[in-house]
């Protein structure tokens, strides 16, 4: 199958979208490209395009979109929906399709290492000890990670009972 | 002048240099900052796989600050758009305001949304001003050109952080960077260091951040002026595999603004942890050298 756009996948997509956090504006779209012609990540890879995701979202492309690799490639950059002139929320749109494909297990590596780091330990590096050292070595003060409360927040977020 | 000081994940770990002249700067233009243990990471970097957990993250650090009747001073950009915009969100959508808070009752906490969030820089810009900063300066850093990179989240989305400079046309950096003496070179206005991809496509990083350094090269600047760890993460730490990504050589010093201004302000280079910038500026530092023995 080429790149082009090519059939409906499923009717349901545009509500789905419509009703996830940050996807509500999808609906305005007037596909005038603004987006695109805008946007960083589309001017060196043109793999990546903004506007088609929203024709693709309306085209009920779910497959296609949630699968994708380019999906993660958004630099939540904002240039898009600072412009879009029908206040469009693309990257927030992205954000929202992004969560979808989390429910359904379609997680790059990277993401799910960080949130797994975030959710045990806080914060995406730890500072251990040695770090504390050198920090105190150039006058700044000790961090002392406690956890417990995003371990917690992580879980009521999941929808997890304590 | 007294801020909570919100550092995030990456600068306690990977950025002692911004945070050393920042608190250095800061300091001495009497800014106090509250080292406050309990912040953990913004919710940024979760965001795009979980986002109630990322709104969580961010205002249960809001309601850190608002429990001790502190402003947050942000020195990440990435920081201060998701702390902004959960803090806009707070104040404007009732029903994502009751969704966090009772996610915040899990752990005992709340926020009310009075507390203000805002990037060093614009505290710099807006309430310390161009003059008071001239006035603490002991260097003229007059022979630098310095290329001002604004980046996305320190002015976006414009309507969470108030739209307090031209998120288009921006010109508070440069300003503070004129502040100095030094020459603010006007690059073209893609503004993203293509970070938030980094870890899934290198190449799309890479491509876009070679843009700017050269379009800096190009227009003759002698370094380049950041005021994200992020950024710096991208122009400077990877400005090696970059160069042999694209078979390129750009050897361009990347500072942090602060660490800038607090050349100007006459500090010693370590204290502002300028041995710690992976592209060496020592040309930059012969420079400033040079010009005040000229003047002495
Ligand atoms: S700028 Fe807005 S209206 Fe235009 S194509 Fe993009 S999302 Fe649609
Ligand atoms: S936020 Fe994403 S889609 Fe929008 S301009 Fe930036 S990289 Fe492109």
């Amino acid at each position: 199958m080429t790149d082009t756009i090519q059939h409906h996948e499923s009717d349901s997509f545009l509500e789905e979208v419509r009703n996830e956090p940050g996807g509500e504006s999808v609906f305005r779209c007037v596909e005038c490209g603004i987006c695109t012609s805008g946007c960083p990540v589309f001017s060196v890879q043109s793999g990546y395009n903004p506007r088609k995701i929203i024709r693709m979202i309306h085209l009920g492309m779910r497959k296609s979109v949630l699968e994708s690799a380019f999906l993660w490639w958004c630099a939540s950059c904002l240039t898009c929906q600072e412009r879009c002139p029908q206040g469009v929320r693309i990257s927030d749109i992205v954000v929202a399709l992004r969560n979808i494909a989390a429910r359904n297990d379609l997680i790059p590596d990277p993401y799910r290492i960080q949130e797994k780091r975030i959710a045990e330990q806080g914060r995406i590096y730890e500072i251990d000890e040695f770090d504390n050292r050198k920090r105190s070595k150039v006058g700044l003060p000790e961090i002392l990670c406690s956890n417990e409360e995003v371990r917690r927040l992580f879980e009521v977020t999941s929808g997890e009972s304590p | 002048m007294k801020y909570a000081v919100f550092l995030g994940c990456t600068i306690p770990a990977r950025a002692r240099n911004y945070e050393m002249s920042a608190m250095r700067v800061a300091e001495r233009l009497g800014i106090e900052f509250t080292h406050i243990n309990d912040f953990a990471c913004c919710g940024f970097p979760v965001r795009s796989t979980k986002q109630a957990f990322a709104d969580a993250l961010a205002a249960r650090n809001l309601g850190i600050a608002e429990s001790q009747g502190l402003d947050i001073c942000v020195l990440c950009s990435a920081c201060s758009a998701v702390l902004a915009e959960v803090n806009h969100a707070m104040k404007t959508d009732p029903a994502r305001n009751s969704v966090i808070n009772h996610h915040l009752e899990a752990i005992g906490r709340s926020y009310h949304g009075t507390v203000s969030v805002r990037h060093l820089t614009r505290i710099l810009f807006e309430d310390i001003g161009i003059e008071t900063i001239r006035k603490h300066l002991k260097f003229d850093l007059t022979a630098l050109f310095v290329a001002p990179h604004y980046g996305c989240h320190y002015l976006k989305p414009s309507d969470a952080h108030g739209a307090f400079d031209d998120p288009e046309h921006p010109s508070s950096i440069g300003e503070l960077i004129r502040a100095t003496g030094a020459s603010a070179v006007d690059l073209d206005r893609k503004h993203c260091c293509g970070g938030a991809v980094l870890a899934v496509n290198n190449d799309i990083t890479y491509r876009l951040a070679a843009q700017k350094l050269e379009s800096a090269t190009h227009h003759g600047s002698d370094c380049m002026c950041v005021i994200c760890p992020f950024c710096s993460v991208i122009y400077d730490d990877n400005q090696k595999p970059i160069e042999q990504h694209l078979s390129r050589e750009f050897d361009l010093p990347v500072l942090y603004l602060t660490q800038l201004i607090g050349l100007a302000m006459g500090f010693d280079p370590k204290e502002l942890g300028l041995n710690m910038n992976k592209v060496k500026a020592a040309r930059i530092l012969e420079k400033i050298e040079s010009r005040s023995h000229h003047e002495s």
